[in-house]
């Protein structure tokens, strides 16, 4: 059994409540870092525990509040981003509806270091119910005095509100979110300036993932040297995978950072292997941006290492036989699955979700998903499959925000290493979902 | 004014001055716009356009955006283009209950495509389309963050995880017989994990 610092008490019965949740030890980092340490102690810890940014980029968390700008007289933010909208992710939601107070802990224990007053929580609109879960928390949290004017006695003071977005996946982006809570459209930001300096209304700003707030907690707990000493190299700590598909036992799983993949997929601690009996196919690991890799690569490395769930082992062998770690959105195909109808469903995605502004993405989004449509009925040739590496090729890098790289990214690797597919559907001018009798078999109940 | 600045939709001056939050809703939006300092409530722009949506039958008439570009002191233009950017809003009258079914990977992995066939069959409908009761708007959804609990559909506050048929034609049935609007604000939402 792994060690567990965020979701160890999910299944205890009242958690979302305060008083439960502090008879677990809650608001403890609170206590600790406001009554014996300097807002610095508590970044320098972070910065210890080599905790990186859990949204995706895995940026690390420290490096990014040291970046924040601290003139005088100007008020500094922080912001939560809540809008968990990558396909395949589902954690911050289960973190939020199970836990809510262990993200408002973080967000307390955060903002002191940050020297932020006034913080907020961006939520995706659709998690409109996880937001009503959210301000309950928040408005227990004010009437024990853990948020408000002075708390727990301290000269610290914080308010802390939760804003809904409309639905819009491109609002996950940092510079988009701020736009959003402006109450603008989710256009993203050029950069720089960065949100460190000119971020919410022009102020200073820092933007973390609900999972990096919610680790701050047992940092400040243990220790960032302690928190180091979990997991491998630079994928230092605990990680939530959001794991969905083909397998067993789907759901939120967190795992010590190192874990063997064929472990994660095939062990009944987590996974549970693969439904009916089936064989694996493929794994989109690290939600539908990164690239799909097929089983042999995604539980070996090209080399022949056993691949473990770290940043670096997944990112082996670069986009030619690697992924990415991600958001931890862990999705699992089966033998069954049809690789461009699954390609389909993303760049579908990834088309309705372009916000418009940079024309390689907002045409080059929309082209894909016609080109595959075309492959869906059969009225694809051979010189399609090079007509979508093209486009794919022009959007990466061209675009204002990483939506581009998102969306071309999923179709650079179907392609690269199920281009027989594609080869076969445009042969026989016909395709055949050969996995839809057993989907339905699921649902015809 | 009008049509231009306000979409598709004809403006109407007779209509626009019904237009009246009920107290507990302004109560709400008064709350919302006190979360951001002075002079910035126009943040408050996204959660007050779902207040609105669902006070005036769930969708944002040009009427509705003009009121609440009032009472955020801001251009009716800033609010239609927020509005017919998110996807959440509704620009044109829908149903009581809005089903939003999700169709992307891992629901699409696990039969989301059946679903939305069946539930057309069954309400007699497309996607797209409203019930002739004005009962039901059929749409279907990217990721809505349920991937462990495929297939799903969103009502209102409300996620129906982990679908069959079978569930489809329970959860039909219950919202015809409460007869109620739908919308992402309300308390009632049942988490059906």
């Amino acid at each position: 059994m792994g060690r567990k610092l965020l979701i160890q008490n999910d299944k205890v019965p009242g958690i979302e409540t305060l008083a439960v949740y502090k008879a677990h030890g809650g608001y403890a980092s609170v206590e600790k870092a406001l009554k014996s340490m300097t807002p610095d102690q508590v970044t320098e810890e972070v910065k210890k525990s080599g905790l990186r940014g859990r949204g995706g980029a895995g940026f690390p968390t420290g490096m990014k509040w040291s970046f924040l700008a601290k003139p005088e007289g100007v008020p500094r933010y922080l912001v939560c981003n809540a809008d968990e909208s990558e396909p395949g992710t589902f954690k911050d939601r289960y973190l939020m509806e199970k836990i809510p107070h262990a993200l408002i802990e973080g967000m307390i224990t955060s903002s002191y270091a940050l020297g932020a007053n006034q913080s907020y929580i961006y939520i995706r609109g659709e998690y409109f119910y996880v937001s009503r879960i959210l301000e309950t928390a928040i408005a227990e949290a004010y009437a024990a005095g853990l948020l408000g004017k002075n708390i727990l006695g301290t000269n610290y003071s914080l308010e802390l509100s939760v804003q809904v977005g409309g639905g819009a996946y491109i609002c996950g982006e940092e510079t988009a979110l701020l736009e959003s809570l402006e109450g603008k459209r989710g256009n993203p930001r050029i950069k720089p300036p960065f949100p460190a300096v000119a971020g919410l209304w022009g102020c200073p700003t820092v933007v973390n993932n609900v999972e990096t707030i919610a680790a701050v907690c047992p940092i400040v707990m243990m220790g960032g040297e302690e928190y180091a000493k979990i997991g491998i190299g630079k994928s230092t700590g605990t990680k939530l995978i959001s794991a969905s598909g083909h397998i067993n036992k789907p759901g939120v799983y967190e795992i010590e950072l190192g874990v063997p993949v064929e472990e994660f997929i095939y062990s009944e601690e987590y996974c549970g292997g693969i439904r009916n009996g089936k064989k694996l196919k493929a794994v989109v690991a690290g939600g539908s941006s990164v690239p799909i890799l097929p089983t042999e690569l995604i539980l070996k490395t090209a080399k022949g290492e056993p691949r473990l769930m770290t940043y670096e082992s997944l990112a082996d062998g670069g986009f030619q036989t690697g992924t990415m770690l991600g958001s931890g959105g862990f999705i699992v195909m089966d033998e069954d699955t049809s690789i461009v109808k699954n390609l389909f469903t993303f760049s579908r995605f990834y088309h309705h979700e372009s916000c418009g502004q940079c024309s390689p993405c907002r045409e080059g989004t929309g082209w894909m998903e016609k080109i595959l449509k075309k492959f869906l009925n059969g009225t694809a040739n051979e010189s399609d499959v090079d007509l979508l590496w093209d486009i794919q090729s022009k959007i990466e890098g061209k675009t204002i925000c990483p939506l581009g790289e998102a969306a071309a990214w999923p179709v650079a690797a179907a392609i690269r290493h199920f281009k027989h597919e594609f080869i076969e559907i445009a042969k026989n001018k016909k395709f055949v979902d050969i996995s839809h009798y057993e989907r339905l078999n699921k649902i015809r109940v | 004014m009008g049509a231009q600045v306000h979409g598709t939709q004809e403006f109407n001056k007779a209509k626009r001055a019904e237009i009246k939050f009920s107290d507990e809703a302004m109560n709400t939006v008064n709350i919302i716009i006190s979360r951001y300092p002075q002079g910035k409530q126009k943040s408050a722009l996204l959660p007050v356009l779902h207040v609105a949506q669902a006070e005036f039958g769930g969708w944002l008439s040009p009427e509705v955006m003009d009121y609440v570009a009032e009472i955020l002191k801001i251009k009716p233009i800033e609010v239609f283009e927020v509005a017919s950017f998110y996807t959440m809003y509704n620009l044109k009258p829908v149903g009581k209950c809005v089903l939003e079914v999700c169709q992307t990977s891992s629901c699409w992995l696990n039969g989301a495509e059946d679903i939305v066939k069946y539930i057309e069959k069954k309400l007699n409908i497309k996607v797209g389309e409203t019930t002739k009761d004005g009962m039901f708007t059929l749409k279907v959804a990217e990721c809505l963050g349920s991937c462990g609990t495929a297939p799903m559909l969103q009502c209102g506050a409300s996620f129906h995880e982990n679908l069959t048929y079978q569930k489809v034609d329970t959860i039909i049935d219950e919202y015809k017989t409460s007869n109620k609007l739908r919308s992402y604000t309300d308390l009632d939402y049942k988490n059906t994990l």
